[in-house]
């Protein structure tokens, strides 16, 4: 059996933790110095290295796809913080379009629903959905895991793992989020300004936009994870796909066209933004929520009348939302493609 | 001197007879708990009669007519209480599909009894709301039985399929699908039945039949009518309807050995 070691430590950076992934036996998951406690805690789901692997190499398996060419990687990238670069919504199994954007993947512990309606409570119940959706990887769960049974890399893994080497949906559900939430983006500039560490020492330019961020956007993009996870209906025009957003779930009419807030980090590399992809950039956003907020009765009552933002407070907030990168989140090994045997 | 040493003598008779006082939980004579079983066994009814699927058209409450395809539902957290003197028992990991279509799903025993008397049972149709927001399952509860939404999660707790030419949908297709685990719409369903004799279990083990009415659903305190209500497949006002019809729609037909 491997050790879970649970430790506080302040997610500052060690040089060698850029290095190949270890061979111990251990892995840990530690919550980032400051940061509120994760909703998602790992409990009947035992965090280990080789439930860690097996996550791994299920997330870049396109054998999961009808088609055998979309893996869970192929739309979460690990070079755009796990979104899908330039992508306004993700091709599928034969290149169908979806209607929602895929968001990056980081912090997913401290989420308490997912999807840009919130419609999935617990984070192990998500992967289901994109396996099974016709226009993603149109998979069958009964096919995957007689593929799974049949594959000795696999059985091994099942093993390791879990005790015994069949699979069934409840362990491939397990193993995947015990890669997806190791996950943890929390070290960018900001991170490291917050704790007074080397290499966060911000320019007048980024301490300029952080007071503007706070004044402007920290009421639903709040500190540290930048979201305070709520749905709220942020001013975008209803396209033809009209999609009605958290009320699909909840049909109530006062949920009509509220999404789910996203994070702030990693922005440089998980554009285009918003539920539907329509900015390809943050000045675009910003414009939004200057001059293009469109009225509607499920309108968020802090952006009744935008938001006001001189010009150079646009130039300042972006320089301070590029603190919020973590390439050091990009570069892990842990989670790369090319160690999922 | 004589009734000093009396005294002593019945002192030391008493404290003797103190000393000798058994406590109960060293009393070897008492019995040790001996554990049994149960067997529960699932009917489906229309009526009086048993549903037969796909062959036999019925009428419901409201006069529509009806066959049936498809008629699956979850029975979990079964218990029964004991008569004074038995304790009560709750099943672990008590989690049960029942589907018309699978014989094999529709009877299961409950082991480690305890014996001793029970004079009711007492289960959910539906899953606990804990369990629709605790992550991945297994078994019964895994999503891949069909009974499952994957995009809102939580459990179908009951689902209904067939058709009625009273339906407006195309060729007439019935599909309830009947979930939701908080909030007013809630259709998780706590069921109480009384044994007409206290059951015994012991070195023999009892049979419950539970029969369900599949009529039930459609009569009260809700008159379903198949022309505006064919599909149900979120939660809603809809399905609560239907399961504060279905809530009554077990009667025990059968208790004892």
């Amino acid at each position: 059996m491997c050790l879970i070691i649970l430790q506080l430590y302040s997610c500052k950076r060690d040089p060698s933790f850029d290095q190949p992934v270890t061979t111990a036996d251990n892995i840990s998951f530690s919550v980032p110095s400051g940061w509120p406690q994760p909703y998602y805690t790992f409990q009947n789901n035992t965090l280990t290295k080789s439930g860690f692997e097996l996550g791994r190499k299920i997330f870049y398996d396109t054998r999961l796809s009808k088609d055998n060419t979309v893996s869970c990687g192929t739309c979460h990238q690990q070079y755009a913080a796990f979104a899908n670069l330039d992508h306004e919504v993700s091709h599928g199994y034969n290149n169908l379009l979806g209607t929602r954007n895929a968001p990056p993947l980081f912090n997913l512990n401290w989420h308490t629903s997912f999807f840009w309606d919130g419609g999935v409570n617990n984070i192990e119940n998500q992967p289901i959905n994109p396996i099974q959706n016709p226009v993603e990887m149109a998979g069958d769960m009964n096919a995957i895991i007689a593929m799974m049974n049949a594959d000795a890399t696999y059985k091994n893994m099942f093993t390791a793992a879990f005790g015994t080497n069949e699979a069934n949906s409840q362990r491939i559900f397990k193993a995947l989020t015990q890669f997806m939430c190791m996950m943890i983006s929390c070290n960018s500039k900001y991170d490291k300004h917050m704790h007074g560490d080397a290499g966060g020492e911000f320019t007048d330019q980024e301490t300029r936009g952080l007071a503007v961020f706070r004044s402007n956007c920290a009421a639903c993009h709040k500190e540290p994870l930048f979201s305070d996870f709520s749905y709220r209906n942020n001013g975008l025009q209803p396209t033809v796909v009209n999609d009605s957003g958290r009320a699909h779930i909840t049909k109530d009419t006062a949920d009509l066209y509220k999404f789910l807030v996203p994070s702030l980090r990693n922005l440089t590399y998980s554009r285009p933004y918003m539920h539907d992809g329509r900015f390809g950039s943050i000045n675009d956003v910003l414009t939004h929520y200057t001059t293009g907020i469109y009225q509607s009765s499920t309108l968020d009552p802090l952006l009744k009348s935008g938001i006001k933002l001189t010009e150079q407070d646009k130039q300042d907030l972006m320089a301070f939302l590029k603190t919020l990168d973590d390439p050091a989140f990009l570069a892990d090994a842990r989670f790369s493609e090319a160690l999922a045997k | 001197m004589k009734k000093q040493f009396l005294i002593l003598l019945i002192t030391g008779i008493v404290a003797m007879a103190a000393s000798c006082r058994k406590d109960p939980s060293n009393n070897t004579g008492t019995t040790t708990t001996q554990y049994g079983k149960t067997k529960l066994e699932f009917f489906n009814n229309v009526g009086s009669s048993k549903l037969n699927m796909n062959t036999q058209w019925y009428k419901n409450e409201n006069g529509d007519s009806f066959m049936v395809s498809k008629f699956n539902y979850y029975i979990s957290n079964v218990k029964l209480t004991g008569v004074s003197g038995t304790g009560n028992y709750a099943e672990p990991n008590s989690y049960h599909l029942v589907q018309e279509s699978d014989a094999s799903s529709q009877s299961f025993d409950m082991s480690n009894v305890p014996y001793g008397k029970y004079s009711s049972i007492t289960f959910t149709i539906g899953i606990d709301s804990l369990m629709n927001v605790s992550g991945a399952q297994a078994g019964a509860l895994d999503p891949l039985n069909g009974m499952f939404w994957d995009w809102n999660t939580g459990y179908i707790m009951m689902k209904f399929e067939g058709t009625s030419p009273q339906a407006k949908t195309t060729n007439g297709v019935l599909q309830l699908h009947l979930g939701g685990f908080s909030g007013a719409n809630s259709v998780v369903k706590t069921v109480t039945l009384s044994f007409d004799e206290p059951i015994q279990v012991g070195g023999n083990t009892p049979h419950v039949h539970l029969t369900a009415d599949v009529l039930a659903l459609f009569k009260s305190p809700n008159k379903i009518d198949f022309s505006n209500t064919a599909t149900i497949m979120t939660p809603g006002a809809a399905a609560k309807k239907i399961a504060d019809n279905y809530a009554n729609m077990f009667t025990i037909t059968y208790a004892g050995l």
